[in-house]
């Protein structure tokens, strides 16, 4: 395998970012209020490389990452807790059995809709919401039965490690269920102009925290407790978990918009238009770029989960859903490396600095001063810190940066099929 | 291989019921046959207490057709949502809360004149009240527009939205801080009494403190009739404004196109911060009107009325007055009518998911036209 440079030094950084933030935690130098806060971060560049996704590089003014976001952390927290808690593993098993059988759902809708011409969006949503939830509930019935024998493999595991597993793959299938709603939701109000899409996924937010409210009395899930908010999650998330996590992020959305895919992406947004007229399947695009933003926002969600390990429905307030956006937009919009420093400088400044450098008895000052920053950020530089600046190992990602091969000189012999590489 | 001749078959079945997309039509066809069987349902069971339901949705309906406006004027001259729009109306409540409690100013008439009788007096006292917070909440707007939103106004959209909403936090948490409007709920004092009349098979009478309501009377109180007389007022002075005087004529123009009616010599930024402030000091209105139908104000309380006007606005079709009024008094309905009928802690979401639905069959809205910008 041949790496570029920039690759090389990336990794290289990455890994001593991560051992250096480590060694500070493992010696102490780092106490828990920062640590928590360093976490929190990632954790929000994660969401907010999501939302860079679809907003940023895709277009659609999307406010639902929140819902995503509290749909991953509830999913994944219910997971964990009943392993932990009530040592048993049917949230486990009936979560991933739903979510494979429900994927399976859609994988056959698909192929069954893809025959059928001219099916408009709400019709496909139907068929695709009676697969879902058929197969879904078989799933359902299965993970139920299966949840015994898997609990007694897990406990036969030393208790660390199988809280591990379990913690790793709730935060896979937070992602996935996460995912999974967001097509089923996306589908129809992806074909909305930007404007009323940006309504509809904030109908959305507002939507999920009401249910998350209720979620004990209407849901059904008495662990969630409803507007009291849901204790007792393990705190499994570290460092190590996060910046992971970070970092297969960053290279995945790297790698997704530097291919076919991401081109055709980023077309979408610079014009649908041209786009269409090139051939390329608009819609699917919007849809499959929302998944992938939603998938990111549930894993980040599951991550924030076992954080403080404690969950509230204020947390996932559409007020809140506003702070992805906003990080996306002071970063700069379709620049990653934007997005991670507006990140990590939000949660630093909002949650540390401000809370610290402010004097006793003016904390509730952080939020006066947090808008009039963010306003003062806006007048000056509206395009964001990193507007149109990406380090080295993105800068693939930038328009018209790429250093451009010399023009072979066209003809008849280079006619090649050579299209796309 | 057999050469076939093209023949228009006329289509079957199946490919019918896709082409007239009855699969998502039927769905939610069959949703709201279900929602009126419910309503239609509780009507024929108490007919009384429905009507009573009504009155309520009306009451609310009529303030978020007052927030309503701001938002829809907003979006349709500069198209920002002006997620600040929520906070005018807070600080609107707070500015009658303080000109009642503080400094009496509902009771100027009476001071001045005593032997005035009490309901003129009241009257013109609450008239002053609202038109303080109306003028109060029109100055603010003009200010926040200024230093705010005017700089931007060649900037991507998505800053300008972001502005609003910093400005929405500044505006909510600055009010938090203890020496502004304290982080508390605050018990509003109304400017005058309530009365509260039944009307029944005993004809209309006047409900008695403590006393027991009929069983099959409908009760609506003097707030209601404020509320619905003051709206109505607010609504046809805006209506005026905008379609008969030369103001309203501007904002019209720059509202079809900015660059154009700037070439008429029409003077854009003027008639933009025009806007804003007739949209704020109708949203000051409402503040005033809200606090006194639910009579306790805190930091917090535009950001809820605020979304559910907002998205009266988008209901009606955004950029149009009417539809305003309308979307907002179909979820004044949809609130109240949910909360007592499906459930109540729910009623949120079943508004929203009414927009989610709406925005599907119908993207642009009741009234709305389709848009003609690409964002």
């Amino acid at each position: 395998m041949k790496f570029d440079k920039s690759t090389i030094i990336f990794m290289v950084g990455a890994i001593a970012v991560f051992a250096i933030v480590q060694l500070l935690i493992t010696f102490g130098i780092l106490n828990p209020f920062w640590t928590t806060i360093l976490r929190t971060a990632a954790v929000m560049a994660i969401v907010s490389l999501g939302l860079n996704l679809i907003y940023g590089f895709n277009g659609q003014f999307s406010l639902g990452q929140w819902g995503f976001y509290a749909i991953g952390a509830y999913a994944a927290a219910d997971v964990t807790y009943r392993f932990s808690q009530l040592q048993n593993a049917n949230g486990l098993t009936v979560l991933f059995m739903v979510a494979l059988l429900s994927t399976v759902g859609l994988v056959l809708a698909q192929l069954f809709i893809s025959k059928i011409r001219g099916l408009d969006p709400l019709s496909a949503l139907v068929l695709y919401l009676v697969a879902t939830i058929a197969l879904g509930y078989v799933g359902f019935l299965i993970g139920k039965v299966a949840a015994g024998p898997v609990t007694s493999l897990l406990v036969s595991m030393p208790k660390d490690v199988a809280t591990q597993i379990v913690f790793f793959i709730s935060v896979l299938l937070a992602g996935i269920v996460a995912a999974e709603i967001s097509f089923l939701f996306g589908l129809p109000i992806l074909t909305l102009g930007s404007d009323y899409f940006g309504i509809a996924t904030l109908g959305f937010t507002i939507i999920i925290k009401v249910l998350l409210d209720n979620s004990d009395t209407l849901l059904g899930f008495e662990e969630m407790k409803g507007a009291r908010g849901m204790i007792g999650i393990p705190k499994i998330t570290s460092w190590f978990w996060v910046f992971l996590f970070l970092v297969v992020t960053v290279i995945l959305v790297r790698n997704l918009l530097n291919s076919t895919y991401g081109r055709a992406i980023k077309s979408v947004r610079e014009d649908e238009l041209a786009a269409k007229a090139m051939g390329i399947d608009i819609a699917n695009f919007k849809i499959v770029t929302f998944v992938i933003g939603s998938f990111l926002a549930g894993i980040a969600g599951a991550l924030y989960a076992h954080i403080n390990g404690f969950l509230h429905p204020n947390s996932f307030n559409f007020i809140k859903s506003f702070d992805p956006m906003i990080i996306v937009v002071f970063g700069g919009l379709g620049s990653i490396t934007g997005t991670l420093v507006a990140s990590f400088a939000w949660a630093l400044v909002l949650e540390g600095f401000l809370r610290l450098w402010l004097p006793e008895g003016f904390e509730t000052w952080r939020f006066v001063v947090y808008p009039i920053l963010l306003l003062i950020m806006m007048l000056l530089k509206p395009n964001g810190i990193f507007g149109g600046y990406e380090m080295p190992y993105l800068q693939d990602l930038l328009p018209f940066k790429k250093k451009v091969k010399k023009a072979e000189p066209i003809g008849p012999a280079n006619d090649s099929p050579e299209v796309t590489q | 291989m057999k050469l076939t001749t093209t023949v228009q078959k006329s289509p079957g079945f199946f490919t019918r019921i896709i082409e007239r997309k009855w699969i998502g039509r039927g769905m939610l066809i069959l949703l709201s046959l279900f929602v009126i069987y419910i309503l239609a349902g509780k009507l024929i069971e108490k007919p009384t207490v429905f009507l009573q339901q009504v009155i309520n949705g009306l009451q609310l309906g009529f303030v978020y057709a007052l927030i309503a406006l701001g938002y829809t004027m907003v979006y349709g001259i500069v198209r920002l949502i002006n997620f600040a729009h929520g906070d005018v109306f807070m600080v609107g409540s707070f500015v009658s809360f303080y000109a009642i409690s503080r400094f009496g100013i509902h009771s100027w008439l009476i001071n001045l004149l005593p032997g005035i009788p009490a309901f003129l007096g009241l009257l013109v006292g609450t008239i002053t009240v609202v038109i303080i917070s109306m003028i109060v909440c029109a100055v603010m707007a003009f200010t926040i527009e200024r230093i705010a939103y005017k700089p931007l106004r060649d900037a991507p959209r998505i800053s300008l939205l972001i502005t609003a909403i910093g400005v929405s936090f500044f505006l909510e948490y600055f009010g938090a801080l203890n020496f502004v409007f304290t982080p508390n709920f605050i018990s509003f004092q109304r400017p005058f009494e309530v009365t509260t009349w039944q009307l029944g098979k005993e004809g209309l009478t006047i409900l008695q403190q403590g006393s027991t309501v009929n069983e099959g009377s409908v009760i609506f109180s003097n707030i209601f009739i404020i509320i619905v007389l003051a709206s109505v007022f607010l609504l046809a002075v805006l209506q005026f404004v905008v379609n008969k005087t030369k103001v309203g004529k501007a904002m019209r123009a720059v509202a079809y196109d900015k660059y154009t009616a700037r070439l008429m010599g029409i003077n854009t930024d003027a008639i933009i911060s025009t806007t804003f402030m007739i949209g704020a000091a109708l949203a000051g209105a409402a503040g005033v009107l809200y606090a006194i139908a639910f009579p306790s104000i805190i930091f917090w309380m535009g950001i809820i009325p605020g979304l559910k006007a907002f998205v009266a606005a988008v209901l009606g079709g955004i950029g149009s007055i009417p539809g305003a009024v309308v979307g907002a008094l179909i979820m004044g309905q949809a609130e109240v009518l949910s909360a007592a009928y499906i459930s109540s802690p729910m009623r949120d979401a079943i508004s929203f998911s009414i927009l989610i639905i709406v925005l599907l069959v119908r993207p642009t809205g009741i009234f709305g036209e389709a848009s003609r910008e690409k964002a």
